[in-house]
């Protein structure tokens, strides 16, 4: 398992390797950054209440970043981490780059800047052991009291050193764990799930208690006829709307290309919304691909876009500081938040959300949401587990699965929008090195949602 | 551990890579498994992408690691190793898998037998004519800043291609007795172009929103002409902004081929993968809508509906020898004349359906456990062209190209978004519509297929999915699908936000 004491010194030494290697074969004209990284994943899933696939891989990765004649630039990563594969590397790294045109547009390596720390990785996490997982598998299935159980419980610790010939040398760790799952009674699914960089945060059996009470909720749902229906979305849910504007909308690629429809400095949102980019109480490393610290992005404050995310070609290209969110896939598909958190309300709980519903609907998660128009950030989806139909405040009937098209900026327009008090950590996928990122969220009440189909079309 | 980079012939799978899983096989038997498999994959990636005429990235990627899988009563380990240096983390790793796999067993699911497949031992290629990684870097690089440039000078506000090559070599050992050799190249490339109007911004891409990608060879590629579609497409993409929107109404719906890929993949290809009818998959990928007890007898769809799992389709994205627990590639049906008649299954879950076939069962990597996947799920050509489809048309739209999916976690209720749309009115293809969509329910749309395309020449085409998501944790899968236009009747389109 990734021990900060023991992989510091091993990945030091395999990041100096490649450095000296490029210096050997490219000179000391050659700008590279290599990244030295140690992870180990293990993820127990169940279904049927039972354990049914328990995996665990554990890999060395290094991934140098050269480029040559300031601006050919080519990439490459490799799990070999030998010393006559670090040489095939430089080599065939070197030999793409100078293949490459030259990009006018190479941002260069970034200025050595202190990080605000070091990452914040939990030894007991980092060393959680298939009994440990199974124990919380074991906890949830027992306390949905026997309804059918499916879901998983992950554990997951990264170290990372980075280095490049500009004399940046830094060491960031990071775990993670999560306990999601669903309970299953007569059709009707109910869901609970949390994150932490700590496994022991986890109380894997009041989820599974929660979930059970979804479900039972759940039974025998009815349609409800499409049309825009004021509602209460819970976290799950609420992870999906947040993970949709983060990625769509504040990604620094998006604005360069015209896709995002943001308008930083309108009062845009309703001023109950506060939303910042906030690795420092997530599970991020202290800093990004290119080695730019991370820190809290402010994104939305009372309702006013105020910041984006970017990498150092897209910070180039608006005219702003890098904020530390280069990662692997962001040259395709944009720098984007890695533990993204909406700012708790004066809503209260979700209960007390729904107690101001008229005539609504309280929706558990969201399922395949998908872009339908960019710059409206218009979504399409599908509700799942669990939707229920509110009248005068109170819960009166399970829904069926709703289809909805919806867009994501104007569901949080001025006037529409009560925050919940109560954050819920959710894990969610947003491109983080583990495979989920932490989308830290209150429930909401948004004044209109727009339900285009049902269960029968 | 590496595996042998040699041309031609057989995968060329060095003795020292079945050593290894050999190795790891033996010590998870002795740890106390009562059955084990072992993969060494040694994979190669290459992505270059190109944006307005420049190179904007080149990443070259290797990973070089052992998977064990391990069962013990009925409850299944898995361990993976990346760059094992020797017989002693081979071991290592066969240990640690059984020793998962013990850890399950604190909570068991029911008894659970495997499907037998013969212990093969065998050595397979897929055919590459152009090995893509032989091609001058320069070329490929040539070639996508070309055809950006081209888009880019054909006023459009941002222009993408991208090209992308794997090739993978698997030594895979099975405690019955099994040594395959596996050598898969895949290559790939596509392109498309944004423009942006007043709120709103417009795609169009060649020849599919992802590319196109086969078990193939550099030949897929220099096939596809990339420079003789980029002015085209640029074109199209301007005219979408200034073109009606797609009517909201009840309509006949015609689809192109490469939207009907999405289709079969979303709709039929998921529905059947026998892992989610059984529940396995229902916190996560989900369930699908068909029943076990109905295989055989279920309408699924029109007569003109027959789907295949074909894994032996020369050249398909979704082909193989082997898939990687060892079973050899076969044919079969899944749908025939609109009855649900197969799935897609592993060795575990066919056993516990009842079912006496497995075949269909892939992993992302040596670093993610075998699970049931698509390979090649397809729709077979039908007797008519897209030419008589519109000449039999009063009233319905033509869409094209994928632009959003969205289907339900029990494959029923989807909604797909295209690039672009045509009027079809009294027999002839009309205007061009912008943000086409329809919306329907699985059978009921299936049921609703009334005209079927693939008698003219190129009209059926085996499209290639390199970007399927699936697994916990998340496995990307390369799929195939046979597909030609398609006519659809009483269907739901232009749904509004």
């Amino acid at each position: 398992m990734p021990s900060p004491d023991l992989d510091g010194p091993l990945l030091d030494d395999l990041a100096g390797a490649v450095l000296d290697e490029v210096r050997r074969q490219a000179g000391t004209d050659a700008a590279a950054t290599v990244r030295a990284e140690r992870s180990t994943l293990a993820l127990t899933r169940f279904a049927d209440s039972a354990i049914h696939q328990n995996v665990a891989d554990e890999q060395v990765t290094v991934h140098l970043q050269l480029t040559v004649d300031g601006g050919r630039t080519a990439t490459a990563a490799t799990t070999r981490s030998r010393t006559e594969a670090v040489a095939d590397l430089v080599a065939a790294t070197l030999a793409a780059a100078r293949l490459r045109p030259r990009d006018p547009s190479w941002p260069g390596l970034g200025e050595p800047a202190p990080l605000t720390s070091a990452g914040s990785p939990d030894e007991a996490t980092a060393a959680a052991s298939p009994a440990d997982r199974a124990a919380g598998v074991a906890a949830f299935v027992a306390a949905t009291g026997g309804l059918s159980a499916a879901g998983f419980v992950q554990t997951a610790a990264l170290s990372t050193v980075l280095a490049d010939t500009a004399g940046r040398h830094l060491y960031g760790a990071t775990t993670s764990a999560i306990c999601d799952g669903i309970a299953r009674l007569s059709g009707a699914d109910g869901v609970a799930r949390s994150m932490s960089a700590r496994l022991a945060d986890l109380d894997c059996a009041a989820l599974g208690a929660r979930a059970a009470a979804k479900a039972r909720a759940g039974v025998d749902a009815v349609p409800v006829e499409p049309g825009a229906y004021p509602v209460v979305l819970e976290p799950a849910a609420v992870a999906d709307l947040v993970g949709g504007l983060v990625s769509g909308q504040f990604n620094g690629k998006a604005v360069v290309d015209g896709t995002s429809g943001l308008r930083l400095g309108d009062q845009q949102f309703d001023q109950a919304v506060t939303l910042a980019d906030d690795p420092s109480a997530g599970v991020g490393l202290p800093f990004d691909t290119e080695g730019t610290p991370t820190a809290r992005t402010e994104l939305v404050r009372d309702g006013v876009p105020v910041g984006l995310t970017t990498d150092r070609r897209t910070a180039a290209a608006l005219d702003r500081t890098p904020s530390g969110h280069a990662s692997d896939v962001s040259a395709t598909w944009g720098p984007v938040a890695g533990d993204p958190a909406l700012s708790p309300g004066s809503g209260g709980s979700v209960a007390d959300l729904v107690g101001g519903l008229e005539r609504g609907l309280l929706v558990s998660d969201l399922w395949y949401t998908r872009v339908v128009e960019a710059r409206r950030s218009v979504w399409t989806g599908l509700t799942r587990n669990g939707v229920w139909l509110v009248e005068d405040g109170q819960v009166v009937a399970p829904v069926s699965t709703l289809r909805f098209t919806q867009s994501y900026l104007e569901a949080l327009a001025p006037g529409a929008v009560v925050v919940g008090s109560e954050v819920d950590p959710q894990p969610y996928r947003l491109m983080g090195p583990m495979g989920y990122n932490r989308v830290a969220v209150p429930a909401v009440r948004l004044a209109a949602w727009n339900i285009t189909g049902n269960a029968a079309g | 551990m590496s595996i042998a980079n040699e041309p031609g012939g057989g995968s060329a799978v060095e003795p020292a890579a079945f050593e290894a899983a050999t190795a790891a096989v033996e010590a998870a038997l002795a740890a106390g498994a009562r059955y084990a498999d072992a993969r060494l994959v040694d994979r190669r990636h290459e992505s270059m992408t190109a944006r307005d005429g420049d190179v904007r990235s080149l990443s070259q990627t290797a990973s070089v690691g052992l998977g064990v899988r391990a069962l013990v009563g009925s409850s299944w380990g898995f361990a993976a190793l990346g760059d094992p240096a020797g017989d002693a983390d081979a071991r290592r790793t066969g240990a640690r898998a059984t020793a998962i796999a013990q850890a399950s067993a604190a909570v068991p699911g029911p008894p659970m037998e495997l499907v037998g497949v013969p212990a093969v031992q065998a050595d397979w290629a897929s055919e590459c004519l152009e090995d893509p990684f032989a091609v001058p870097l320069a070329e490929k690089g040539d070639l996508l800043t070309g055809v950006t440039a081209t888009m880019r000078a054909a006023g459009v506000a941002v222009a993408e291609a991208l090209h992308q090559a794997w090739d993978t070599r698997t030594a895979f050992v099975s405690s019955e007795g099994a040594r395959i050799g596996q050598h898969i190249r895949e290559t790939g490339a596509g392109m498309h172009c944004l423009t942006v109007g007043d709120g709103e911004t417009q795609r169009r891409s060649y020849p599919a929103f992802r590319g196109q990608y086969g078990t193939r060879g550099w030949e897929l590629v220099r096939e596809l002409d990339l420079p003789g579609h980029a002015d085209r497409i640029a074109a199209e993409c301007q005219e979408l902004l200034t073109a009606p929107p797609c009517p909201s109404s009840e309509t006949t719906l015609l689809l192109g081929g490469e939207q009907m890929s999405l289709q079969i993949h979303e709709s039929v290809g998921h529905a059947i993968e026998l892992d989610r009818i059984l529940g396995w998959e229902a916190a996560f990928a989900g369930t699908s809508w068909l029943d076990l007890t109905q295989l055989g007898s279920l309408r699924f769809g029109s007569e003109l509906m027959n789907i295949t799992i074909d894994p032996t389709l020369p050249g398909a994205l979704g082909s193989f020898g082997y898939d990687d627990e060892g079973t050899p590639a076969t044919a079969r049906d899944a749908v025939r004349n609109g009855i649900w008649v197969g799935v897609l299954a592993g060795r575990d879950s066919a056993a516990l359906a009842g079912l006496g076939y497995a075949g269909s069962v892939r992993a992302d990597g040596y670093a993610r456990l075998p699970m049931v996947r698509m390979t090649n799920v397809g729709l077979e050509p039908g007797p008519h062209t897209l030419e008589e489809m519109i000449a039999a048309t009063d009233d319905g739209v033509l869409m094209e190209h994928n632009r959003s999916w969205s289907i339900d976690d029990r494959r029923l209720n989807f909604q797909f978004g295209c690039e672009i749309g045509w009027e079809v009115r009294n027999g002839r293809k009309g205007r061009m519509l912008k943000n086409p969509s329809y919306t329907g329910i699985g059978p009921r749309f299936w049921s609703s297929l009334d005209m079927l395309a693939g008698r003219a020449p190129g009209e059926w085409r085996a499209w290639g999915t390199p970007n399927c998501g699936k697994g916990q944790p998340g496995q990307v899968g390369h799929t195939g699908h046979g597909a030609a236009p398609a006519r659809f009747s009483g269907v739901r389109v232009g749904v509004r936000s």
